[in-house]
């Protein structure tokens, strides 16, 4: 990260801490999770999904039934009061799909702060509902046009304003990616999916659950479920990438799966690069998936063998969305859907009967104009 | 040390004079033309050179230097082309080089090799703009034993604290940003610089050069009265622009950063 922001980085991470540690900031935080976002969300048998394919037990945790409609807005609404408390009177926030962006401006309203949001041109056409969201909240979205005008590059030019408006602004990240404690912080908020999944799984099935899955692009879904079962040496871990149009193709976003080691926005983790350590385009159907890097704590979950992670194509993530809206009536977002994708894949592989819990990340209301032409 | 860089601030200190140090970035428009250019900015009064590696996600950077690189790899530039063209650079020119990059290319091709390729083929320093010095030890390490110089940064937001580690990190000179922002050439510089650069200089009798920003001559001349050198980069990539596929850009830029440098010529 520039020097410029070392001083802010520093400060956030202090600020973060005695945050953690104060039973008042928690408190408000679970007010504004509960009374305002919609928690606890449900953790849903999906019988004639699981019905379908045979060998799996499939329960949902519904993060789309979230105020927003996707989980982004439990990190959001942290991020927020750790704002307050330092005393920032303006936001700024980077987006892919655009549901972080709506999350962010949905907090900026919430508490009366002045929003910017950065979000790539080719974004901002494929995610137009998301975007009227955004400045209906009264946030302005400010078109990236350089590099590939998609989610990296709103994320280079978030910073780039927080380097010269360090002062007065607070950079909300929407995933577990960026510089310390930005990863740290985001995984915190998120965490709450995890730990209640854990609790509401126990008492409906007694026992743990075999299996716990989800989407991964920046992997803030995945690891605010990953975390509360770290310990649980049983319970096996897959993250789901995104394979675009195949992990061969050159157009996909799996760094985990065939990208290397680099650094990118702070910090040290899985990336897409060229053999001269420039960053690759990411690439895929579902716009929130499309960061080239991924969360550093992924990439040491992969390195400890404490999580998988396997990627499916848009053709699978497509049939995946169909899938669950046919049989149990819910649309997931695309991004969501690589997650179902993959229970086909997972179904096949199980030795015997096997409890799933899904990360149902976002409902898919935002995507119906890019999937009409695939239906 | 005892490398170019360091031999050029004692001789400036000698000659009671001030570092000129133009920045380009490397392949823009075109490699051929960077060796040229470089060799018509030592003669217009550079007195270190600096030579930006293009990088696909300069964070740093504003729009213009980020227009620069972008260019530069659209027609597939490489590390080792960049090597070669100091190499080539080093056949007719002593003039100290710094290479400035951002820290990805440099872990991805491996800080050890980096820095031996580097002193290789006659750089002189290193700048890194987004890898502070708590977590370049061992390119710190390798850089010292090669004799190249580690430049970090100091910015208008640097506690006194941490001032204190950057400018006992950093070797051949601290660079000093003068803004809270990103590269570009501003009207005017902020109030308060000069007087934080000497407290900088407070701390250290290592050179502190300023950069960021500067446009002018009158912002050359203004630095020069605190700053032990000036650095100047998108001011000069917006005069090569000018004139960009002209036979004459290099003499037209050569002219210009004449203009720059000659402020601190008397003294």
């Amino acid at each position: 990260m520039p020097e410029t922001l070392m001083a802010m980085l520093a400060e956030l991470e202090k600020v973060f801490a005695a945050a953690m540690k104060d039973k008042k900031f928690k408190e408000e935080f679970n007010f504004y999770l509960k009374e305002y976002a919609s928690r606890p969300t449900n953790l849903y048998y999906a019988g004639r999904l699981s019905g379908y394919l045979k060998t799996l037990r499939v329960y949902l945790k519904r993060e789309d039934l979230l105020h927003t409609g996707a989980h982004k807005i439990n990190n959001t609404l942290g991020q927020i009061l750790v704002a307050k408390r330092m005393g920032k009177k303006r936001i700024i926030a980077e987006t892919g799909a655009g549901q972080h962006g709506v999350a962010t401006a949905t907090a900026a309203a919430l508490f009366g702060l002045k929003c910017d949001i950065y979000m790539g041109e080719e974004d901002i056409r494929r995610q137009a509902l998301n975007v009227y969201r955004m400045k209906l909240m009264g946030s302005s979205v400010i078109p990236v046009k350089t590099g590939s005008k998609t989610l990296k590059d709103a994320m280079n030019e978030a910073i780039r304003d927080w380097v010269t408006n360090v002062a007065d602004t607070f950079y909300i990240i929407g995933s577990v990616a960026g510089p310390h404690p930005y990863p740290l912080m985001v995984r915190e908020f998120q965490a709450v999916i995890g730990r209640e999944a854990r609790r509401q799984f126990l008492k409906k099935e007694n026992k743990l659950p075999d299996y716990l899955v989800a989407c991964v692009g920046g992997g803030s879904n995945a690891m605010g479920l990953f975390h509360a079962f770290f310990n649980d040496k049983n319970v096996k871990m897959i993250g789901v990438e995104a394979a675009g149009k195949g992990l061969y193709s050159g157009k996909h976003s799996a760094p985990l799966a065939i990208g290397e080691t680099g650094v990118l926005h702070g910090s040290k983790s899985s990336l897409l690069q060229t053999k001269d350590g420039q960053i690759r385009i990411a690439h895929s159907v579902a716009a929130g998936l499309d960061y080239p890097g991924v969360g550093p704590e992924h990439a040491y979950y992969k390195k400890i063998g404490r999580a998988q992670y396997e990627s499916v194509t848009d053709a699978i993530a497509i049939g995946g969305l169909k899938l669950l809206s046919r049989t149990e009536g819910i649309i997931p977002a695309l991004e969501t859907a690589h997650a179902i994708g993959y229970l086909e894949k997972l179904a096949k592989k199980v030795k015997k009967k096997s409890s799933v819990i899904l990360c149902l990340s976002g409902r898919g209301d935002k995507d119906m104009n890019e999937i009409k032409e695939f239906i | 040390m005892d490398n170019r860089i360091d031999k050029k601030f004692q001789q400036l200190k000698r000659e009671k004079r001030k570092a000129f140090i133009p920045f380009i970035t490397a392949g823009y428009p075109s490699l051929k033309a960077t060796e040229k250019l470089v060799l018509a900015l030592e003669q217009n009064g550079a007195d270190i050179v600096e030579i930006g590696i293009p990088f696909s996600d300069p964070l740093a950077d504003g729009p213009t230097i980020q227009d620069a690189s972008f260019q530069s790899l659209k027609k597939g530039i490489t590390l080792n082309q960049i090597f070669d063209c100091v190499l080539k650079v080093r056949k007719t020119s002593n003039i100290p080089i710094a290479l400035m990059t951002y820290y990805n290319p440099v872990f991805h091709f491996g800080e050890k090799k980096f820095i031996t390729k580097a002193k290789q083929c006659g750089v002189d320093g290193l700048i890194i703009p987004d890898l502070p010095p708590e977590e370049a030890l061992p390119l710190r390490k390798y850089a010292k034993r090669q004799k190249i110089a580690t430049i970090f940064f100091l910015s208008p937001t640097t506690t006194m604290e941490r001032m204190k580690k950057i400018v006992k990190a950093s070797t051949g000179f601290i660079y000093f940003v003068s803004i809270a922002g990103v590269t570009g050439a501003r009207k005017t510089l902020p109030q308060a610089l000069l007087s934080k650069v000497k407290k900088a200089k407070n701390m250290t009798s290592k050179p502190v050069c300023v950069g960021f920003g500067v446009s002018t001559s009158n912002h050359v001349k203004e630095i020069a009265r605190v700053a032990d050198g000036v650095i100047v980069g998108s001011a000069i990539i917006k005069e090569m622009k000018k004139s960009l596929h002209s036979k004459n850009m290099v003499n037209k830029v050569g002219r210009f950063v004449r203009t720059l440098s000659c402020g601190l010529k008397i003294k």
